[in-house]
């Protein structure tokens, strides 16, 4: 098997893996790193969003072969102590209820803010209309991302 | 490093262990402080934590939190000082461990302030005999209990050691309601931070040594069975290690889930499909529209409806319908199994860790006793995880291959092998007397039972409104699609059918919907005073925009009373929610901004049925594979929901399923109310609003 070469949370990281395999797999049983979740397997959920070269990019239909030499952040590396204004604003608002879909939902958020500072209701919803929610928990996620705006805003948190 | 970790290690390293790390091989740092048990929910550490045992599961409808509030309130320990943990399955925790029903608070709201309220008088016996003075002048406070005559102070930590030796005491008075502190405030959920960050721990998760994964190829015809297969071209899949037939299909286990479901594609295999095959959704729903034309079993019998039908001044009469539904919690069915001879632990995501043990009894003869059951989070369950079949095929494959095994379904296995909400019919019938008031009330339901007729027709025979004549009957008609428990269960169905006919009702006697409610509720205080406030809050009869309409539901289901009301329009074709108000007496209240979160949660998963739910079947076989074919409710969907409480020192009812039968009704009243068109059947389709 082939060797492919990646940043993952800022660290060199070198796995043998299918070149066809998806980095979600390759997360999640090769590396452990099961803070990204399997949903769907087709791009539909958004419960395995990551970030590639910053980008939120669901990585259940990503080929590992396809991140060689870019830079991969999930859930892990968002923050080492929950900190990031994102993560912050989610226990303030009390956000999850089962809890799965959040590091998903987080990681889409957390690229939202890096590119929008001041989002609308409506730039949430297109932002976050492709991450599931069961548990219904879309309300709370709207505030904490408003929430979340405001500190990065205001300066008290990345 | 010493694999024989003993279970109170293992569990605190199992919370504790983030993503990367394998269960059960990381010791902590430090070492850890002794905790003594005071009885099978608190243990009190050498340290001061105060660990709380959470014997039912979490899927999201906040138990960890609300029991603990409950075991807090009688313990006076500090809130920063808990940790909790969920044991293994054990008799200590009843006959039947496990999560249905809403039943978590109601089972637990006098025994888990028992439970707190005993082992703080233990806590405080061995500070009275620390200081040689009586009990009575000393009181609990804050982790502590404190001398009244000196001040001193013993922490819990200090305590705990001596308190765990003495008997458990009896009779311990529990604290009148007018003074919890903690009961009734809104408490923020213990378990958010682990969910920001990816270190709660799932079921799918869980991370053994040599631990190989497994995927099951099941019959795509409910009842099928294997007829032969062959496993070359699947063994020749790099990463799968070996294809083994268990008894509901055959697996295919890796070295990653990917390689087995990549085997699982090009596995050839021959099935007989049996006699579902046969069946298909227009078919099943004719059978439920003919059958119902007959009387069936009598649920419910008050005066003589047939009399009173036939005599009354006005009659109508409608068919509504539901489809089946999939549960789709957004966590994939899977466990992670490890059988040996003498011993089978189960690591699982499960609503019912009993019937997690039998199951892994049934399957490996071994005695209960050897076999554990560790309670994961769930990533959703919505009644899915109270079956054990997929606990039951992890087990299988271990004992087969004799190696511990994650097994877990995909999207695709979720959909089309659940154990479905049942597809219903119900045939109704009222009749009015010349003022336009209801006399007579009359409905037939075909669907499949489970657990008794009661689920088919629960939501109808109870109704709650003052009818002088009813009748209610159904038929079992069972095409052999698997049917269960759905969050709300019977209700679910049936309060969108009996609601939305109660405003047929009004519609035909011409009736305003709350004045018709309100008059049938009259000997229903409770109700009525949920209608009263839901009522007020929305405004009712306030003037909306052109083409909103408002509509009304009522629901009584699983202890609790609610009353909804919902603005809605149709948009471009397309239905839009603008607002729900949800009034809610669920009796005396243990966390509010967990009822709040739950009526949202429970409205979210109506709302999702109600406008794109459906299951159809075609020759025995689930048409829909993905959430591209069983989409739900997306953020952009979510209507502005608003929750108030009615004040209520009565005992508490459930929370997690009261709100999903209401919206549907309320919605389609709202949309009958914006465009004169009636909805009949669900999921809601722009041919019938044209």
């Amino acid at each position: 098997m082939p060797a492919v070469k990646f940043t993952l949370n800022g660290k060199s990281q070198t796995v043998d893996a299918v070149p066809a395999m998806p980095l979600l797999w390759v997360l999640r049983d090769t590396l452990g790193l099961t803070g990204t979740k399997f949903g769907c397997g087709m791009a539909l959920c958004g419960a395995c969003t990551v970030h590639v070269d910053g980008r939120p990019t669901r990585s259940c239909t990503l080929p590992v072969s396809s991140v060689a030499g870019r830079s991969v952040t999930t859930i892990e590396g968002l923050s080492p102590d929950r900190s990031t204004a994102v993560q912050l604003a989610w226990i303030e608002e009390d956000v999850p209820q089962c809890g799965y879909c959040q590091s998903g939902q987080i990681m889409t958020a957390a690229a939202l803010l890096s590119k929008t500072k001041n989002p609308t209701d409506a730039d949430i919803d297109e932002a976050l209309r492709g991450n599931i929610c069961r548990c219904g928990t879309y309300d709370g996620i709207r505030k904490a991302v408003h929430r979340a705006a405001a500190m990065m805003r205001e300066g008290g948190a990345k | 490093m010493s694999l024989q970790l003993n279970r109170r290690n293992f569990l605190r390293t199992t919370a504790a262990a983030a993503g990367g790390l394998l269960v059960g091989f990381r010791l902590e740092a430090d070492t850890p402080a002794t905790d003594s048990k005071l009885n099978a929910f608190v243990h009190v550490g050498t340290d001061d934590h105060v660990t709380l045992f959470i014997h039912k599961a979490e899927m999201g409808q906040g138990t960890v939190t609300s029991l603990s509030m409950l075991l807090a309130e009688e313990l006076e320990c500090d809130w920063k000082k808990i940790r909790t943990e969920f044991p293994g399955v054990s008799r200590e925790y009843g006959p039947n461990q496990g999560v249905v029903g809403s039943q978590s608070i109601r089972s637990s709201w006098v025994s888990l302030r028992q439970a707190g309220a005993n082992a703080r008088e233990m806590l405080v016996q061995a500070a009275a005999q620390r200081w040689g003075v009586d009990k009575a002048g000393c009181r609990a406070e804050n982790n502590a209990v404190i001398n009244t005559a000196t001040n001193a102070k013993l922490s819990y930590g200090s305590l705990a050691d001596a308190a765990s030796k003495l008997p458990v005491p009896a009779g311990v008075a529990l604290k009148d309601p007018a003074q919890f502190r903690i009961i009734g405030k809104p408490r923020k959920r213990l378990d958010t931070p682990s969910k920001v960050d990816g270190s709660a721990s799932f079921g799918i998760d869980v991370r053994l040594p040599n631990m190989q994964y497994a995927v099951v190829a099941r019959c795509p015809v409910f009842g099928g069975k294997v007829a032969g297969f062959d496993s070359a071209k699947a063994k020749a899949v790099p990463g799968v290690k070996s294809v083994v037939q268990i008894s509901t299909g055959v697996a295919v286990v890796a070295d990653n889930t990917w390689s087995a479901m990549q085997g699982r594609r090009v596995l050839e295999i021959q099935w007989d499909e049996g006699k579902t095959a046969a069946y298909s959704t227009p078919g099943i729903m004719q059978s439920f529209a003919d059958i119902t034309k007959q009387p069936g079993q009598t649920q419910r019998q008050v005066g003589d409806a047939p009399a009173a039908l036939a005599s009354a001044a006005k009659k109508i009469e409608a068919v509504y319908e539901v489809p089946y539904l999939a549960h789709a919690p957004m966590e994939p069915l899977n466990c992670v199994a490890d059988v040996r001879s003498d011993r089978c632990q189960v690591w699982a995501s499960t609503q019912g860790q009993t019937a997690a043990r039998n199951e892994a009894v049934k399957i490996t003869g071994l005695k209960p006793d050897d076999v554990q059951v560790y309670t994961k989070y769930m990533g959703g369950g919505f009644g899915r995880r109270a079956r054990a079949d997929y606990i039951g095929e992890a087990v299988e494959v271990s004992k087969a291959l004799g190696i511990p095994v994650k097994l877990t379904w995909s999207r695709e296995d979720d959909l089309q092998q659940d154990w479905y909400r049942p597809a219903s019919l119900t045939r109704f019938a009222a009749g009015l007397d010349a003022d336009g008031w209801p006399v007579a009330f009359a409905s037939q339901t075909a669907c499949t039972y489970f657990g008794g007729p009661r689920t088919a027709v629960e939501g109808i025979a109870d109704t709650p409104y003052a009818i002088p004549h009813i009748l209610v009957g159904s038929h079992n008609v069972d095409p052999g699609i698997p049917v269960s428990y759905w969050r709300s269960v019977g209700y679910s169905q049936n309060t969108f059918f009996h609601e939305s006919f109660l405003d047929e009702i009004a519609a035909a006697g011409g009736k305003d919907p709350l004045e018709l409610r309100r008059r049938l509720l009259a000997n229903s205080p409770r109700l009525k005073a949920a209608l009263e406030l839901a009522a007020d809050k929305f405004g009712w009869g306030k003037a909306l925009p052109a083409g909103h309409g408002a509509g009304i539901s009522v629901a009584n289901n699983i202890g609790s009373n609610t009353v909804q009301i919902a603005e809605a329009s149709l948009e471009k074709g397309k239905v839009k929610v603008h607002r729900v108000v949800c009034a809610v007496d669920c009796g005396h209240v243990v966390n509010p901004s967990g009822v709040e979160q739950q009526i949202q949660s429970g409205i979210v998963f109506g709302l999702s049925a109600a406008l794109k739910g459906g299951i159809t079947i075609d020759r025995g076989r689930v048409e829909q594979t993905n959430f591209h074919q069983y989409d739900v409710l997306r953020i952009d969907e979510m209507p502005k929901v608003e929750v108030y409480l009615v004040p209520s020192t009565a005992a508490p009812g459930g929370i997690g399923e009261a709100s999903p039968p209401g919206i549907a009704p309320a919605v389609c009243n709202a949309l009958f109310a914006a465009t004169g068109k009636r909805i009949r059947r669900l999921p809601i389709r722009p041919e019938d609003l044209a």
